[in-house]
């Protein structure tokens, strides 16, 4: 039992002093905000950029007033000159492109025949605020021949708001949905990243050992399991600190912010779900803010069971992680070298990559849908899964059996695990087959 | 004599190959046990069974008379022949680590430490890492690691590769040295050089058997062929030759020598007495040289290998 404990000591300190541990603790987080600045600065700056788009309006239906300059779009009338002219002008002065509204007054054939010329593909977002301008026109001057007038449309254009509510009654927002979906899809995501980059640490620690050489000298003191164990826990508790010291960082980096840009915290709870969102969710939000309820939101945010989150993570973080990292001790024993490890990655690599995309595809539509249950049990996937959908509301009776599930499975692979470790570490030279591995259990 | 170390009948199977084939061992205490055999005989399998890495598909290892359980692991230091460090590690902190897997406390294994390293005088490669040492030099951490919790027995596995034949030699006394404060030795080489200096016993493992073990001495005297170096000045060289010839198996020898005018290799045969050679040539020659041709530990251990 003590040797035990020294080489979890020495698995955690040989991780912990390790420069890229260091480095990636204390600078991801810096790169991670680094890049939100950065792709926010960016997309800024292309947006900055002002494209005129000149248009000749054959049928006389459109006016300045249906052209209004909006963000990042500038209209310019040049009818005066004519197609022809005007295509001169718009190559000549640069402009992005040029709309042809030909000279007709059937309403039906002008839809058809409107045309934009342009050096380049126009994006979708002109494109749209185009048709969207002449869609808007048209259909008010049809309806205006069916008698229709502005007025009664304005009238008959009804906008539904329904309120969200649960049983107990308290009020949700639409936004909260899409929190809910950052929050699990980022934790599940989160976790796939750290069994992934913790088992492939445990796996090269496994491979150090035999390249040095010095595996034999080892476990002619310890057990084999002890120290595959060992090494499995050592880097738990690496990997555990480095989600102390980002939370503490987040905390700390929160505060400075705050204090810094004296933004009230209320604001940047709602500033973050903002960038994600598309135009339409945006304009909802803006709504909700006009209508004050953004407080409303803040206070949704800290009524989601964040503590719930916060100890489900770490708890299927450590059970997914040991589950993996037994599967890639086992290979780590059982190759030379790194490269030789390809073969036995992909099996690893598929129930990860299978877990994150049911999770996006079936999580986001359906949180309690049959699969998206299923491969929250399922103890391969669980991790990523389940995290995925305890935003949602998950009861606790299925996070304890999915929980069960898990350590038991993490049991029986760890017993299959150490197998394949007791031999692969002692044997070198040969590239082991599938079939050699299984020889090796029986040894 | 006590032995320390007795493997009955140990059988050890890797699939379908058999590794050991009902080998037993008895290692005397305080004796420096020679482990011999090619390349694939079963040597480092039997190695490591002693040293509780694997188990034995059948029969028992003692270890001064007791059965072999985890608690011995403390009584055993291990050099194996794939050996290393961990690169990135500290030489101390590495020692200290290494030292405490085998059940020293950290006091007593930095006092230890601090006097192997005073002996071999590389203290200041403490704070050094691993990586920063050459191959002779982390061989002497390895050799510290190995002997510093003092285990009743010690089992190398050729030790000193590796070494520059100044470093050789420093291994090569320390080694004796323990064995003197009573430390019990099994060593494995190829190296026969180095058994014939060393080892007071051996054992000869072939293709999974024990072929072959005992007494180094004794082991020589079952290999003698009774072959006799014999130097001597003869006035007719030609009319002894074929004397000898017609009663003994001779050949020609070659050593050394300022007097001698016909050098040879004669073989007696069994049950005959080297004095009757020896009257034999009295009456015929003058004799200046007569040896006779003991077995190296290569010969044995060749002869015994295509024997089998």
């Amino acid at each position: 039992m003590s040797n035990l404990k020294l080489i979890i000591k020495r698995e955690f300190n040989a991780k912990v002093r390790n420069k890229s541990f260091i480095i990636m603790t204390f600078l991801s987080p810096l790169l991670m905000v680094g890049m939100g600045f950065l792709i926010f600065f960016l997309s800024k700056v292309n947006n900055d950029k002002i494209k005129t788009i000149a248009y000749v309006d054959g049928s006389a239906y459109f006016t300045k007033e249906d052209f209004k300059d909006v963000g990042g779009i500038q209209y310019k009338d040049l009818t005066a000159l004519g197609a022809e002219e005007a295509e001169k002008i718009t190559e000549k002065d640069g402009y992005y492109g040029l709309l042809v509204i030909p000279e007709t007054k059937d309403i039906d054939k002008l839809a058809k025949n409107i045309e934009f010329h342009s050096d380049d593909t126009p994006s979708v977002n002109i494109l749209e605020n185009i048709e969207d301008v002449i869609e808007k026109n048209l259909r008010t001057r049809k309806l205006e021949e069916f008698g229709i007038n502005k007025e009664e449309l304005s009238q008959a254009n009804i906008r539904a708001d329904i309120k969200l509510s649960n049983y107990s009654g308290e009020k949700t927002s639409k936004i909260i949905g899409l929190i809910k979906t950052v929050i699990g899809m980022g934790a599940g995501y989160l976790i796939m990243m750290f069994i992934i980059v913790y088992g492939a640490s445990v796996m090269r620690s496994v491979i150090e050992e035999k390249t040095s050489r010095i595996i034999e000298v080892i476990i002619s003191s310890v057990r084999p399991f002890h120290l595959m164990l060992g090494k499995i826990v050592g880097n738990a508790f690496a990997g555990l600190l480095q989600f102390a010291i980002w939370g503490v960082l987040i905390a700390i980096f929160g505060f400075v912010f705050t204090l810094v840009l004296g933004v009230d915290s209320s604001e940047l709870a709602t500033q973050t779900p903002q960038m994600q969102m598309g135009a339409e969710q945006l304009e909802a939000m803006k709504e909700m803010q006009s209508q004050g309820k953004i407080e409303q939101v803040v206070i949704e945010f800290f009524q989601l069971p964040l503590l719930k989150i916060g100890i489900m993570f770490i708890l299927y973080f450590l059970g997914g992680y040991l589950l993996y990292s037994s599967i890639y001790a086992a290979i780590g024993a059982a190759v030379d070298n790194e490269t030789d490890t390809q073969q036995f990655m992909l099996p690893v690599m598929i129930p990860l990559m299978l877990a994150v995309y049911v999770g996006f595809a079936s999580v986001i539509s359906d949180p309690d849908g049959p699969i998206a249950v299923a491969f929250s049990y399922i103890p391969l996937t669980s991790p990523i899964v389940m995290l995925m959908r305890i935003p949602f509301g998950v009861s606790w009776g299925e996070l304890v059996i999915s929980l069960v599930l898990l350590l038991l499975t993490f049991l029986g692979i760890v017993w299959f695990a150490a197998k394949i470790y007791r031999v692969g570490i002692l044997m070198y030279g040969k590239k082991p087959t599938y079939k050699d591995l299984w020889k090796w259990l029986k040894y | 004599m006590d032995n320390l170390l007795v493997a009955e009948n140990i059988i050890k199977n890797y699939g379908d190959y058999r590794a050991l084939n009902d080998v037993s061992l008895a290692v005397p205490k305080g004796s420096v046990f020679g482990l011999l055999g090619p390349n694939g005989a079963g040597k480092t399998s039997l190695i490591r069974i002693i040293n509780q890495i694997t188990l034995p598909d059948q029969g028992t290892v003692y270890l001064d008379n007791e059965k072999l359980e985890p608690k011995h692991i403390q009584d055993i230091g291990y050099l194996p022949e794939e050996r290393g460090l961990y690169k990135s590690m500290k030489v101390g902190e590495q020692a200290l680590y290494l030292a405490q897997l085998k059940g020293l406390s950290k006091k007593e294994a930095k006092a230890r430490l601090e006097y192997w390293f005073d002996k071999f005088d590389i203290s200041d490669w403490w704070g050094k890492k691993v990586q920063e040492l050459s191959k002779g030099m982390a061989q002497k951490v390895q050799f510290i690691v190995t002997v510093m919790h003092r285990p009743k027995l010690l089992i190398f596995d050729e030790p000193f590769s590796g070494f520059d034949p100044v470093n050789a030699n420093l291994i090569k006394d320390e080694i004796l040295q323990l064995r003197d404060e009573g430390a019990t030795i099994i060593f494995s080489t190829h190296r026969m050089e180095s058994v014939e200096e060393l080892c007071d016993h051996i054992a000869l493992i072939h293709k999974s058997n024990k072929i072959l073990d005992g007494k180094l001495i004794d082991v020589k005297k079952q290999f003698r062929t009774n072959t006799f170096e014999v130097g001597i000045h003869a006035v007719d060289t030609n009319s002894v030759r074929r004397e000898l010839e017609d009663k003994f198996k001779i050949s020609d020898a070659n050593f050394n020598s300022i007097y001698d005018n016909l050098k040879l290799n004669i073989q007696i045969p069994k049950g005959t007495s080297p004095n009757e050679l020896l009257q034999f040539l009295t009456s015929r020659a003058e004799i200046s040289h007569f040896v006779e041709m003991i077995p190296s530990v290569n010969d044995i251990f060749i002869q015994s290998v295509e024997n089998n």
